[in-house]
């Protein structure tokens, strides 16, 4: 749906080839380029304007547009701007001695509080603390119930008391961490509109009766424009002390994350990842850069595959690799866990630079049911040794899978060229170092090696393609 | 009386926390003024900021600037008016009644993201319907989510309708499977499935939702009838790629809005209903169960601009 930035602002600048020189309006073409960017991935109007302004003022600034490649130094200057905006990040919790050290949750109706709260009560555990959840949200229905569950689930006493006075339920819940020799209190709070004046107005008299060390703003990477708005009004209500970005595991390009940064000055300490409760992470400026602008996120891919694959498989798959003894079975297993994490379309965009090439290539995950239903027809013997499969052996395995015998072709022969490419890299000995070069070196054999051959007028189905493999 | 409510609160709403970023536009519609540069870069602005996107919003000034060039309109129009015909016509020109079912329960399947207030919007139909006279059951089919059969089950008492659920952590399809066969064998009207909430990007639980929708289909010919996403009014432009995947997922017939009442404007609906076709069906506007109305696109429309003329 989006298009990468880079290769936009690629045709902004080969428009220029041979024009020899660059002029305000070309740049203010690419600039606008950059909004449009920005404005798509829901940065606020006002902050993706200013923002813009201060790039283009610094990159002509560097005379980066005379460089040979205009267009990727921009990208670059671009980048580095928004990384240093969202940053930097300091994901301490600054626990306070003697303690209980007090965090206040705050945010819209929605966005994640409670499950935040549980999350960081998980953290704060890890890192040797003692949390308390205290219930204050008093408004939604089964709220307290909620946060009584998450903190069964994380190991954390919930101070509660029913429904009530969140200040004096605050309060009460401070002094009774204090008493069970809890070093934290979570306060987690009802969700409110920041228009609502006596929400408003309870969320400071709670903050004023208990004194947070520090008060979060939960904030859902989902927001658009009004980001801003809410955002400012909490932290002028509230001081906030930071952000935790939810709903990250989503596919919003996030840009609430430099809107919110940029309208309250507040960093953003944490993201959360997913509904498991241990899904917190800390947050990262340059992948939120990367996402924001649309240039794939390889780190993201690579955790991704992590949550998806088992890790003592991987291992004896790599092995198995190296010793070049990977068969067809050990690649369906490949398959399977790929499709674990998710439709391949998804996965294939967070390559940088995949996403226009997708346009063109009808990556359908039929193909890969076919794949699997043709490695399904062969032999255990066929799968390890894949050249012994000669001309009756395709037939059979043809007719046993329902396809073509081009397509068990065409399916070995990829699969003798990762095991090339495999074998090649071992030689140059890429393992270890350069992965994301060996990622893109392989998924251009995978996707472009052999698929673009023509395949006869017959209206038969485009054989199945490989994928990469680790 | 209830729409009346939601655009004083907009309005009352909007100026207290009108922003700078409001005030620039302000003149924007003053009669007389030329369709040039200024007014369109204007014009641009007021919808991005209600979050109707990059691609809608070009349209939408494209359009405006070809007809002006056409001498369709002139400055002496009301562009304002013009503008806001426009979109209206866009967003009113679906067909946005319910879907009923008349040989049996009419079955509303209600999904959305997480913290988009789908159990909200649950109750809030369940008491829009028993007030057209109407008896209905709720089927609880979030049994991931800490607590959220005892959120519906409140709102079940508070509302006064009853409830099929099981125990958390159970196959959500055969919730669905027993509310179906109660809600026949009792000769309900209307039975509403509450979902547990999902990303879109996560297959396995959109597999799962599919699962459900099957199961309805299975046990009352044509169900679900309705199918509603509840999106929350804050969110941007990620809301068509909510509504592209649940759509492919359930087949939605109409977008619930949640949320309405912050100073979010929602206009990505515009851009999901011109490219998808799905049109709004309900807005949620406060927290209380009678915080529901029908969508207006005139009210609407209106409430878009509203930052723009204060």
């Amino acid at each position: 749906m989006f298009e990468n930035l880079t290769e936009r602002l690629g045709g902004v600048f080969r428009s220029l080839a041979g024009r020899g020189r660059l002029t305000e309006r070309n740049v203010q073409d690419a600039l606008g380029e950059v909004r449009t960017a920005l404005l798509e991935a829901d940065v606020n109007l006002q902050v993706a304007r200013d923002f813009v302004e201060k790039v283009g003022r610094k990159a002509l600034g560097q005379q980066v547009l005379k460089t040979l490649r205009p267009d990727q130094v921009f990208v670059k200057a671009i980048h580095d701007e928004m990384v240093s905006l969202m940053g930097p990040v300091d994901a301490k919790i600054p626990y306070a001695s003697p303690g209980p050290t007090v965090l206040m949750m705050a945010g819209l109706q929605g966005s994640g509080k409670t499950t935040s709260a549980a999350k960081l009560a998980r953290l704060i555990q890890n890192q040797g603390h003692h949390p308390m959840l205290v219930a204050c949200d008093c408004h939604r229905p089964a709220a307290i119930e909620q946060l009584m569950i998450v903190g069964s689930q994380v190991d954390t006493p919930v101070y509660s008391e029913g429904l009530g006075d969140p200040v004096r339920i605050a309060k009460k819940g401070v002094a009774a961490a204090a008493e069970q020799n809890c070093d934290v209190a979570i306060i987690d709070t009802a969700g409110r509109l920041h228009i609502d004046e006596a929400m408003m107005q309870e969320a400071k008299d709670i903050a004023r009766a208990v004194s947070p060390h520090q008060i979060y703003l939960v904030c859902d990477a989902m927001t658009g424009q009004d980001a801003v708005t809410s955002a400012k009004e909490f932290n002028e209500a509230l001081e906030l002390s930071a952000v935790i970005l939810t709903k990250l595991d989503g596919d919003a390009r996030g840009g609430a994350a430099l809107s919110v940064k940029a309208v309250t000055g507040k960093p953003i300490k944490f993201v959360g990842v997913g509904e498991k409760l241990d899904r917190l992470e800390v947050f990262h400026p340059d992948r939120m850069a990367n996402r924001i602008l649309g240039m794939g996120d390889v780190v993201g891919l690579v955790e991704k595959a992590q949550a998806a694959v088992d890790a003592g498989e991987a291992a004896r798959l790599q092995e198995k690799l190296l010793k070049a003894e990977f068969g067809l079975d050990d690649f369906l297993k490949q398959i399977r866990q790929m499709r674990r994490m998710g439709p391949l379309k998804d996965i294939m965009s967070m390559i940088p630079g995949m996403g226009s090439a997708l346009k063109d290539l009808p990556i359908e995950e039929k193909e890969l049911d076919q794949t699997e239903a043709i490695i399904h027809s062969m032999t255990p013997g066929e799968r390890s040794k894949p050249d012994l499969i000669d001309a009756s052996r395709r037939r059979r395995i043809a007719r046993g899978c329902g396809m073509d015998t081009q397509d068990v072709s065409s399916l070995v022969k990829s699969f003798g060229q990762v095991k090339n490419l495999v074998r090649q890299m071992q030689g140059a000995g890429v393992f270890g170092g350069g992965r994301a070069a060996v990622a893109q070196q392989m998924a251009q054999v995978d996707l472009f090696g052999h698929q673009r051959k023509k395949r006869g007028r017959s209206k038969r189905k485009r054989k199945s393609r490989k994928k990469r493999s680790r | 009386m209830v729409l009346g409510k939601w655009l004083g609160r907009l309005t009352s709403g909007l100026t207290k926390t009108r922003s700078k970023l409001a005030d620039g536009v302000r003149d924007l519609f003053r009669v007389g003024r030329k369709v040039d540069a200024e007014f369109l870069r204007e014009l641009e602005e007021t919808l991005i900021l209600g979050d109707v996107g990059v691609a809608t919003t070009r349209n939408i000034v494209q359009d405006l600037k070809s007809r002006y060039r056409d001498r369709e309109i002139t400055a002496d129009d009301d562009l304002l008016g013009v503008i806001k015909n426009d979109l209206k016509g866009s967003l009113g020109d679906a067909d946005r009644s319910l879907i009923t079912n008349p040989d049996g329960p009419t079955v509303c399947l209600v999904a959305g993201v997480n913290g988009s207030g789908k159990t909200t919007a649950v109750a809030r139909l369940a008491r829009l319907f028993l007030d057209e006279g109407r008896s209905v059951l709720l089927a609880c089919c979030d049994t991931f989510r800490a607590a959220a059969d005892e959120q519906l089950r409140i709102w079940s008492e508070r509302v006064g309708v009853d409830m099929v659920r099981h125990k958390p952590g159970s196959d959500p399809g055969a919730v669905a499977y027993d509310a179906a066969e109660a809600a026949v064998a009792r000769g309900i009207d209307v039975l509403l499935v509450d979902t547990a909430g999902r990303l879109h990007t996560q297959d396995h639980l959109m597999r799962e939702l599919g699962k459900i929708r099957n199961v309805l289909a299975k046990k009352i010919p044509g169900a679900p009838h309705e199918v509603l996403l509840v999106l929350d009014a804050t969110t941007g432009q990620n809301a068509i790629a909510q509504a592209k995947q649940f759509r492919s997922c359930i087949d939605v017939t109409g977008v619930f809005l949640a949320k309405l009442d912050g100073t979010a404007k929602g206009g990505i609906v515009l851009a999901i209903k011109q490219e998808l076709g799905i049109p709004v069906k309900f807005v949620g506007i406060g927290e209380g169960a009678d915080d529901i109305a029908p969508f207006d696109p005139d009210t609407f429309v209106e409430a878009l601009f509203v930052g723009g003329e204060a």
